[in-house]
């Protein structure tokens, strides 16, 4: 029998685009379907996922679960637990279509909610780090129960299928959101669960990746030493969870945060300024098991903005185009043009370069 | 009545040999010798340890070396070498003594670990055209960094040290090896950016232009230890345990403690030097970390202090509170290390490999959350780049190499090294025998060495998809066992080649 994800690990090829409004100014997910259904050829139809931010205004101070579930038993089970942890503000199914090349379903609700101050008091840690616990604990510890999205005003869509028709499925051109991001993928394997599929997340933060880093293992084994799991195994999870470390846990910038998964090279640092030698000298040997390797192109969502990033010997394209407020970024160029056709700017990402768009505030 | 059969024969081809003596002059076990007619030449072949010195200097290649053939009643259990040794005792009454390396036929994990290779998923890298990283860095690190408002860096990080490849040459002092082979070793470390060794033997005057390339050691003698030469070298490293020979000490004999070796290790001239088996004031854990903040305290905690342990059973447990003790580079020696001079039975049997000593310890301290506050340093025979690759994947900062560059020296791995003889001028301090070995020359074949490694190691990083070092370090996922049961590939944290 195959092995499911996190069983094994799977490499896989993909697509990724994404669409932000420098001005926080929201807009439907049809514009980011089109885009990554032009790369079609780029997926196999085993995975597609989106992530969107601003997308829940009316609860933008909750936190916001997406979880699937195998059955109704772990549900009963989940709920159990977010209620007693969570002041729960609503919660449903999420609305989804009937669309034929998307296979069984598990069952998928959201809810909203907050950490009750009771429970905060008890704790010396911050409701992030209460959340993340939270998730942690459903996701390996409740049989049949997965969190794939846990963020504020910010939410994960994702499924076995064409991301096309996983955009389709969860209605997403009915959404709006003034950063969308995309991903279909090709696994080569075909384990079909579907959190699997990606954007992977973990409370704001949502990777989309294409690549497959060799340094996989280098990079699980060293923050697996600071409490996190890599129970999927797939590049984005450990990705994710470097940047989970880097900047929410130790308080690096963003950039910072860059600047060690894809770091410049040494040749470059000796050349340095003396305070920047001994800055970036220090990042590459404090967070030398950091550093990101093999091809890679990820955009990275979070409450501090957009980043895009690609490995430092750009083995993997990400192109990126800018039209009005708009800023785009996508694997092929043509899958920028389908929605924007004559952008300002039009330019491959660097290798080791990275761009971050900061969020507006959400207007509209 | 001598009860020893030789171990080999000389075969000398009396229509090549023209009786030039120079077989003679060189065998400093002699061998070779002029028959009472002055001309003829004979050999003794007991005295024959197969150095091949005098092989390689017959101007006629007039000289081969043979296995003695002599029959024995088989029997698997009362070999020749198992009588040879017991005669060797019953007619001495002493210790056996060894040079080099364990040399029982127990497993070599290396050889039966295989390396990764990307294929379409992800591209190999050409280290040809594109930059492939290997420099190092030892030393402690900060659990994490911490910046000021304008993004200056806050923390202070400890004393590092940089290489320019992982490879470093391990502890040979001077005494157990001759002043010209480790300067070709200081050399050849200044040429390569990495660091020598001088082991317990103090920094002889004329190598402290080498200081900045040099490690010193501070061992249960403490030969030579005082303050300006705990100052000279990059980092200071508490030898605790040499992997061959785990749980003694040293003895260097007083035939070798030459006027120069007085000098260095502050003994008088001629007086056998004993290391004693433990530091005698350390007992306990407490104790080593009493001597790891008094070196720094009188380094001004600016050099890095290591601690060198041989793989012994229990070496997860001891790296640990090593690692806590304050240690800030940890070195594990296995059981294949080299040594100048170690019993034979401890040699052979006492240590375990350091293969699955580091990736038991190194998975060790990072279920404890420490492997970053440390450096892990491996020895314990690296033979070739591709060993070398392997254990930094099981989660080797850097690896120490001795036995290889002694080999591109001269070394014939005879394993004589106690015996004061070495005729490549290595393992000696006879004068005569010394100035054999020209540094000028030696240095260069061991640059050659380790440069050939530092690009087969780019080769390999490049065919596993991999810029830089520092992706390979700890990444076992880029490793297979072959042949290895269930219980070896747990401890290696490895799957195994077809999983």
């Amino acid at each position: 029998m195959l092995k499911r994800e996190g069983q094994v690990r799977i490499p896989s090829g993909c697509a990724i685009s994404a669409v932000t409004d420098t001005l926080g100014k929201r807009f439907s997910g049809t514009d980011i379907i089109d885009s990554i259904a032009l790369m079609h050829d780029r997926s196999n139809g085993l995975g597609g996922g989106f992530a969107a931010y601003g997308i829940y205004p009316e609860f933008k101070d909750l936190y916001a679960f997406h979880i699937f579930y195998d059955d109704n038993d772990a549900r009963v089970k989940t709920e159990e637990f977010l209620f007693k942890h969570y002041d729960v503000e609503y919660f449903e199914q999420i609305p989804t279509r009937k669309i034929s090349s998307i296979g069984k379903a598990p069952l998928i609700w959201r809810y909203f909610g907050a950490v009750p101050i009771s429970k905060m008091k008890k704790n010396d840690y911050d409701d992030d780090e209460y959340t993340a616990k939270c998730v942690i604990r459903i996701n390996n510890e409740i049989t049949g129960s997965y969190v794939f999205s846990s963020g504020k005003n910010m939410g994960a869509f994702k499924a076995v299928g064409y991301p096309e028709d996983v955009g389709e499925y969860y209605m997403l051109d009915e959404y709006k959101a003034h950063t969308w991001t995309a991903h279909g993928r090709f696994p080569t394997n075909t384990p079909g669960w579907w959190g699997g599929a990606h954007p992977f997340t973990l409370l704001d933060w949502s990777i989309v990746h294409n690549g497959e880093i060799s340094s996989y293992d280098a990079n699980r084994r060293f923050v697996e030493q600071f409490g996190y799991h890599c129970n999927l195994q797939t590049d984005t999870e450990v990705i994710t969870y470097l940047f989970d470390l880097l900047v929410r846990r130790q308080g690096l910038k963003l950039d910072m945060a860059a600047s060690v998964l894809a770091a410049p090279e040494w040749t470059v640092i000796d050349s340095m300024s003396e305070k920047d030698k001994e800055l970036y000298t220090a990042l590459r040997t404090v967070y030398s098991s950091c550093l990101i390797n093999g091809p890679f192109s990820i955009l990275v969502g979070s409450k501090h903005g957009l980043l895009a990033l690609n490995d430092r010997l750009k083995l993997r394209s990400l192109i990126t185009a800018k039209k009005d407020s708009k800023i785009y970024f996508a694997s092929e160029e043509s899958a920028i043009r389908v929605i924007c056709p004559e952008p300002e700017e039009i330019k491959a990402v660097e290798g080791g370069v990275p761009i971050f768009i900061p969020f507006a505030e959400v207007n509209g | 009545m001598n009860y020893i059969v030789p171990e080999f024969e000389i075969e000398r081809n009396p229509n090549k040999c023209i009786s030039c003596g120079a077989c003679v002059r060189q065998c400093s076990y002699e061998v070779h010798y002029f028959d009472d007619d002055g001309k003829t030449v004979l050999a003794d072949d007991s005295k024959c340890v197969a150095c091949h010195r005098c092989a390689a200097v017959c101007p006629t290649r007039a000289i081969k070396i043979k296995k003695y053939d002599m029959a024995y009643k088989e029997h698997f259990n009362w070999t020749p070498t198992t009588q040879k040794e017991i005669n060797l005792q019953a007619a001495t009454g002493g210790v056996l003594l060894s040079g080099m390396s364990n040399n029982k036929p127990y497993p070599i994990y290396w050889d039966k670990i295989l390396l990764n290779a990307s294929q379409v998923t992800n591209p190999s890298i050409d280290p040809l055209r594109e930059p492939m990283e290997i420099r190092t860095f030892l030393g402690k690190k900060p659990e994490k960094l911490e910046f000021d408002e304008d993004g200056g860096l806050k923390t202070k990080i400890p004393p590092q040290i940089q290489l320019e490849t992982p490879i470093m040459f391990s502890a040979m002092s001077f005494g157990s090896i001759s002043f010209n082979a480790q300067k070709s070793l200081a050399m050849a470390a200044k040429e390569l950016g990495t660091l020598f060794n001088t082991g317990e033997g103090g920094l002889h005057p004329k190598l402290e232009e080498f200081k900045d390339n040099a490690v010193v050691q501070v061992a249960s003698g403490r030969f030579g230890v005082h303050k300006q030469y705990l100052e000279s070298g990059r980092f200071i490293e508490i030898k605790i345990g040499q992997g061959a020979k785990p749980g003694i000490g040293g003895h260097l004999p007083g035939e070798k403690v030459t006027v120069e070796v007085s000098n260095a290790r502050m003994i008088p001239v001629g007086s056998d030097a004993i290391s004693p088996a433990p530091h005698h004031d350390i007992y306990s854990i407490e104790d080593l970390r009493q001597l790891i903040w008094s070196l720094k305290e009188a380094t001004c905690y600016k050099k890095p202090v290591a601690v060198k342990i041989a793989a012994v059973h229990n070496c997860s447990a001891i790296v640990s509170g090593v690692a806590r003790a304050g240690a800030d580079i940890i070195v594990m020696d296995g059981f294949r290390g080299g040594t100048g001079a170690a019993p034979t039975r401890i040699r052979d049997n006492v240590g375990i490999p350091i293969e699955l000593a580091l990736a038991a310890v190194d998975q060790r301290l990072r279920d404890e959350s420490i492997r970053s506050c440390v450096s892990l340093v491996a020895a314990g025979s690296f033979r070739n780049s591709a060993d070398i690759v392997k254990a930094i994947a099981l989660g080797a900062d850097a690896v120490y190499v001795a036995s290889a560059p002694l080999i591109a020296m001269g070394c014939h791995m005879c394993q004589q090294c106690h015996s004061g003889k070495c005729n490549w001028g290595i393992a000696t301090q006879r004068p005569d025998l010394v100035k054999r070995l020209n540094p000028e020359i030696m240095y260069k074949r061991v640059v050659n060495l380790i440069n050939a490694w530092n690009h087969e190691i780019k080769e390999m990083l490049g065919g596993m998809g991999l810029n830089s070092i520092d992706s390979l370090r700890g990444n076992r996922l880029m490793l297979r066992g072959i042949g290895l049961s269930e219980k070896e590939l747990e401890i290696l944290g490895i799957s195994h080649a077809g999983e």
